[in-house]
This record gives structure tokens, sequence and C-alpha cells, in this order.
């Protein structure tokens, strides 16, 4: 079973967090023409050893987030605590340093590994960007070891990746992800692009890890159903922002904001008998632009309870149930 | 009633570098008037060519139709000419892909490409096509259909985009769409938009659907029956409720388990399907299943299991063990 270590100071704090990207005109003089609020001022915190869903769909900033904790992006506001240490703003010589203690995976092992590269340099690339294991002879033996424990054969040290399938890429990936011992691993989509049989397979294996090694994720992903499986808690984004929070059993057993309930009445549980008598309504209309959003509430106009006075006043995140945050006016 | 659709033993396969890929490689399925029959398996299982097969739209070279009988409403589409083929694609067959962005064409307006449709099939002037497009959009949920008939596809959303393909799929009343994983691309509530849309479309126009799909939520919503593709075969066919209550194919029964569930208690850990799926291009004699497959016995590894009746009347598996899998789902259910 998972670990849950309810350490007293967080391992990630997350305070405000702001990432907007500006739109420009013009190719000499570029004008500033308006703003992607891809994500609007966010708050959470990851525990040491905990798991913490990011879900949301399209373009509700689940990504520019991950981004911004892997410090891919400068966020334009806010603060991201790692550690104690406020790395939102750190300058780039200093992100070395933390690039070995926080660490992704992508969700398409395609493209995220080099088609030039064989998966033994693959793995030996990180140590010698970083200078851990400057002995070559010890590197190999740790590439051997990575794979081992991510249950690949060793002969794969030899082979390029267009040689093997995606979710032995995928492997891959994660192996390179825990060159440089992590703390702490984004795991942006990271199942997403596998075939049924093999996600499984590599949901355990990300489980078999995270005990073994003691880490801690960000799991990003779109599917709730593994999302429910691998998450102690989990955080619903739309449009920018988080609309709840809660512990996993919590989330999935009482969702209380409509787009959550909205979300997961939209997902068809594999049984034709469960289905046949469940009748649902999918939520109307489209997720509007992160360029333009909905005033008040952003979730307003696609909203089945809105009243008035969600179009003038955004709502915060309230604790309705210990430890269940839900920014909505017209719940609890 | 004689069925819509009846595909005969059909072979496809297409040469590559690595050598030949069976793609598919010998299945019968058959659909029925207004029936909803769903392909399911992973990729590279050959459910994306086994309906792109029925339309005869296999890239020749590198693929090709080798054997097999496809009938449609009583004519063998395998003996049609190209001309009449063009007749029937689009016409009497509807077609609905991944990816709305590819398949419409970028330059020409939404209107003209749903109005195209209309001429060329059913000969309408350009009046009465432009009438009948502001009808379909009507039809697919799309409101200010003059304003978006104006428009380009990249002006459109994702969603948005599948609705013109199922406008376009539904413009000269077809019999049968085939819809290659209509919603793959799309958002979990986009996704349930569109199918709901589709499934209420197909049942009040009475039309026949093959939903191809990896999804095992989505078949068990919207098909009436299900065929279960693995490494180009067809393992396993029937009413969804009997496949997924009581699978008679080792491999159905592990993809079933592999899914977590969101509406029974979260489980300890998963049950994968274990190894990797075969490479098509080198298959033995035996069942390709046999190296992931814990029922497996001798003659698993000398010759195909056929598919066979198992369980209920109408219940096909190919599994030499499907008596001894039938003991186990039974007993579980």
């Amino acid at each position: 079973m998972s670990v849950t270590t309810r350490d007293a100071r967080p391992l990630l704090e997350v305070k405000g967090l702001r990432m907007h990207f500006p739109i420009t005109e013009g190719l000499v003089t570029r004008k500033l023409v308006g703003e992607v609020k891809a994500v609007d001022g966010i708050d959470f915190t990851v525990r040491r050893g905990e798991t913490l869903g990011l879900v949301g769909e399209s373009g509700c900033g689940k990504t520019t987030t991950g981004r911004c904790i892997l410090r891919l992006e400068r966020p334009t506001g806010g603060e991201i605590l790692y550690d104690g240490v406020d790395i939102a703003k750190m300058e780039r010589k200093d992100l070395l340093a933390l690039r070995r203690r926080i660490q992704v995976i992508f969700q398409d092992p395609y493209s995220s590994l080099n088609p030039r590269m064989k998966v033994g340099d693959i793995l030996s690339e990180p140590m010698k960007v970083h200078g851990i294991e400057p002995d070559a002879g010890r590197r190999t033996a740790r590439v051997r070891d990575l794979l081992s424990v991510c249950g690949l054969n060793q002969r794969f040290a030899d082979r390029y990746p267009h040689e093997m399938s995606g979710g032995q890429r995928q492997r891959v990936g994660i192996a390179r992800a825990l060159a440089l011992n992590p703390e702490f691993i984004v795991c942006d989509e990271a199942v997403s692009a596998l075939d049924v049989s093999i996600q499984a397979q590599v949901v355990n294996l990300l489980e078999d890890l995270r005990e073994q090694f003691g880490l801690t994720y960000l799991f990003i992903a779109h599917d709730l159903s593994v999302v429910r499986h691998l998450c102690q808690r989990v955080a619903v984004m739309y449009l920018g922002r988080i609309v709840e929070m809660a512990d996993s059993d919590e989330l999935f057993g009482n969702p209380m904001h409509p787009y959550t309930q909205a979300l997961l009445a939209a997902v068809p549980v594999p049984d034709p008998s469960v289905e046949m008598h469940r009748s649902f309504r999918p939520v109307q209309g489209e997720v509007p632009s992160p360029i333009n959003p909905p005033s008040g509430c952003v979730f307003h106009p696609r909203c089945a309870i809105a009243v008035a006075g969600c179009k003038e006043t955004r709502p915060e995140l309230r604790e309705l149930r210990p430890g269940h945050f839900v920014a909505c006016s017209e719940v609890g | 009633m004689p069925p819509l659709l009846e595909v005969r033993d059909l072979h496809t396969e297409f040469r590559t570098g690595a050598g030949i890929v069976r793609a598919v490689d010998g299945i019968s399925y058959s659909v029925d008037p207004g029936e909803t029959v769903a392909i399911v398996g992973e990729s590279g299982s050959g459910k994306s060519v086994s309906a792109l097969s029925v339309m005869r739209l296999i890239p020749d070279p590198p693929g090709r139709i080798v054997s097999g009988e496809i009938l449609f409403a009583g004519r063998d589409v395998m003996q049609l000419t190209e001309e009449e083929m063009r007749e029937v694609r689009g016409g009497d067959i509807g077609m609905v892909f991944q990816e709305p962005m590819t398949s419409l064409n970028p330059v020409l307006t939404i209107g003209r490409q749903i109005t195209e449709t209309l001429e060329q099939h059913r000969g309408m002037d350009r009046a009465a096509a432009h009438q009948r497009a502001i009808e379909l959009l009507g039809l697919v949920g799309i409101s200010d259909a003059a304003r978006r008939l104006k428009q380009y596809p990249h002006q459109l959303s994702g969603g948005m985009r599948q609705r013109i393909m199922i406008a376009i799929a539904l413009a000269c009343d077809p019999k049968l769409i085939i819809a290659d994983e209509p919603t793959t691309a799309l958002d979990v509530t986009i996704q349930a938009q569109i199918l709901e849309l589709m499934k209420d479309l197909t049942r009040r126009l009475n039309v026949a659907l093959i939903i191809i799909t990896h999804n095992l939520g989505v078949v068990a919503r919207y098909a009436n029956r299900v065929n279960v593709m693995y490494a180009g075969r067809l393992v396993e066919s029937g009413a969804a409720a009997e496949v997924y209550h009581n699978p008679r194919h080792p491999y159905t029964m592990a993809l079933l388990r592999s899914v977590p569930r969101l509406d029974r208690p979260r489980q300890e850990r998963l049950d994968p399907v274990e190894g990797q799926p075969p490479d098509l291009t080198r298959l033995d004699a035996g069942c390709s299943f046999r190296p992931r497959c814990r029922f497996a016995v001798e003659t698993c590894a000398v010759m195909r299991p056929p598919l066979e009746q198992a369980g209920a009347p109408g219940h096909l598996a190919a599994c030499f063990q499907s008596a001894v899998v039938g003991l186990e789902t039974g007993a579980a259910a």
C-alpha cells in the first residue's frame, strides 16, 4: 500500500501561482495585445511521499503548472516553495542543482527520447551532465540497475528507441527520470499514450518505484480512473484555476463542484449493465478561451446551478469538509 | 432480415521493410440494420484496417485486400468499380475519423464541404444543398448555422469539427456510419457530448454504426455488439453484455480486468496483461496470444483456434480453452 507520510512541512508548496503568456502583434515592434492566462492563481501543497493528481481537460493549465514546477517556464507570479526554498524566481544558473531533485516523465515516449541515441546513452547522459558516477564502468552498472528496476532486459541498453514498443519506451523514460535519484517526479500524462493492457503494467511500476525510492509524484492526467487509482489527493483544474481539491476517496466519493460532477459523469464505466441504467446529460458547451475567460466563476457559462452572483465574483477555495476544498458559492 | 453488412474471411496485408504484415488475417463479422457494433482492440490489432477495408480505403501500395468477401446491402463491394465505390463512400456509408482537422479540407468552408457531398451524391442544386446543410447543422446541435457555414475548419474547436464530420457523414441518409476512434482526440466532457449525439442520431434515423475504439467504457455504453481483435484476428464476438460479463477468451478477460473502474472500490493493485503484443511480421502457426496467456496448452502452439460458439448463442470465441476460461469468469460473476 502507498506511503502517506504526513510530514509537518510539505515538500512542495505552491502559492498564488500565475503563468500568463503574452500575445504580441507586429514583427518589428512587438505590441502586447493580450495575455493567455494559462494558470491564474492556484495554491496547493504536496507532502513527502504523496501522489497528488492534477486533472482537467485540455487548456486547463495542468501541464503549464507542471512546467512551472520543473522551471521549464518562469512563472509570472506567485511562489513555488520546494523544500522551503522559493524556486519560482531562481536564476538559470542555480537551476542545475534543482534538476537533480525534480525530474519529469513525459506523455509521449516517441518524441521525448532522442532517436539517435542508444538507450544506454540516454540513461547515462543525465549522470554525465550532473557529474555523478564519473567512472564509466560504474555508470554502465547503474544503467543496468535502472533498466532492471524498470522491468527491462539489460540488452535494451544497446538498442535504439525505434526498436522498442511504446510500453518499453515509456519504461526507458521512467528509468531516465530515476537516473539522478530524484525526490520528486512530475508525471505529465505518463500513461495516456499507452495501450490499455500496457497501461496497467506501467501504473504498477510507478507505484512500486514510489515505495522503493520514497518518491513524491505530481501526477498530471485526464484519465480519472487512473488518477483515482494512483493518487492520494486530487486537484481538479478548470481554465487556469483549481475548482476542487480533496483526498482521492473523498473527491471521487463525494464530488461537490458542478464541474467535477460533470467530469465524473462523462466517464463511461466498462460495464454494459451499469451503463444501460445510467442516464446523464453531458455538460453543455465547450471550454472558453483562456485569453478572455468569463468573469466571476470561470465555469458559470456551462454550469447547471449558476446564479446571477456567479458572474460577478470569483469564488475562492473554501474548506467545506475537513481537507475538502471547493471553489463554488452555491454548494456546501 | 439479412445483415446490412457481411464481411467474410477478410485478409488485408501491408508490405513493409520488415516483411509482410497481415494486419487483418481472416476475419468475418456482420452488422444488422440500425445496430451499433464496436470493434475494440489495441494499436496494431487491425481494428481500423478491418473497417477501412469495407470502404476499400486501404492505400495500395503498401496495403492490399488479399481475399475475402464484403457484402453491403446485398452488393459485393469487392466487385464494384472505383466509380461505383465513390458513390458508396459518403453516400450509403458515412465516415467519421479520429482527427477531424486532417479529414476536413482546410481551404474550403464548412458549408462548401457539406454541399459538395450533397451535390455529388444526391444531385442537388446549390440552393437545395445549402438549405439541407443548415438542416444538418441543426441536427448535430450547432446553432447559428448560417454563420458557421461560412467558416473554415481552423476557426472551429475540436468538438465542433467533429460535429461537422458527423453532419457530413449523415448528409446523404446513409445506412451505415463507420466511426474510427471518433472521440479519442477530444476531452472527456466533449467526448460525452459527441457520443450521446451519435447514439441519439443513429437511433432516430435508424443508421447502423461501426465504432472503432480502444475505450472499454465507450463500448459498454454505446454498443449492442462487440468484436474484440488481437493481432489481426477476431478473438471474441458477441452481445456486449455477454462478452463483458462472461468473456470466453483470455485476452478479453485480461483486458477487462486490467482497467481501473470508477464504480468499484479502489483496488490495491492493477491486474495488467503481462508481456507485449506480438511482432506482426513474425507470427507463427499457433495462437498469437499464447505467449501472454496463462491458459495456454500444447495445441495452442500448433494451430490457430477457430472462432467458434462459446457460451450463449451468438457468442463466439477463438480459444481452445474457452470452456476453462468460462468456468473462471462464470465463477467470478
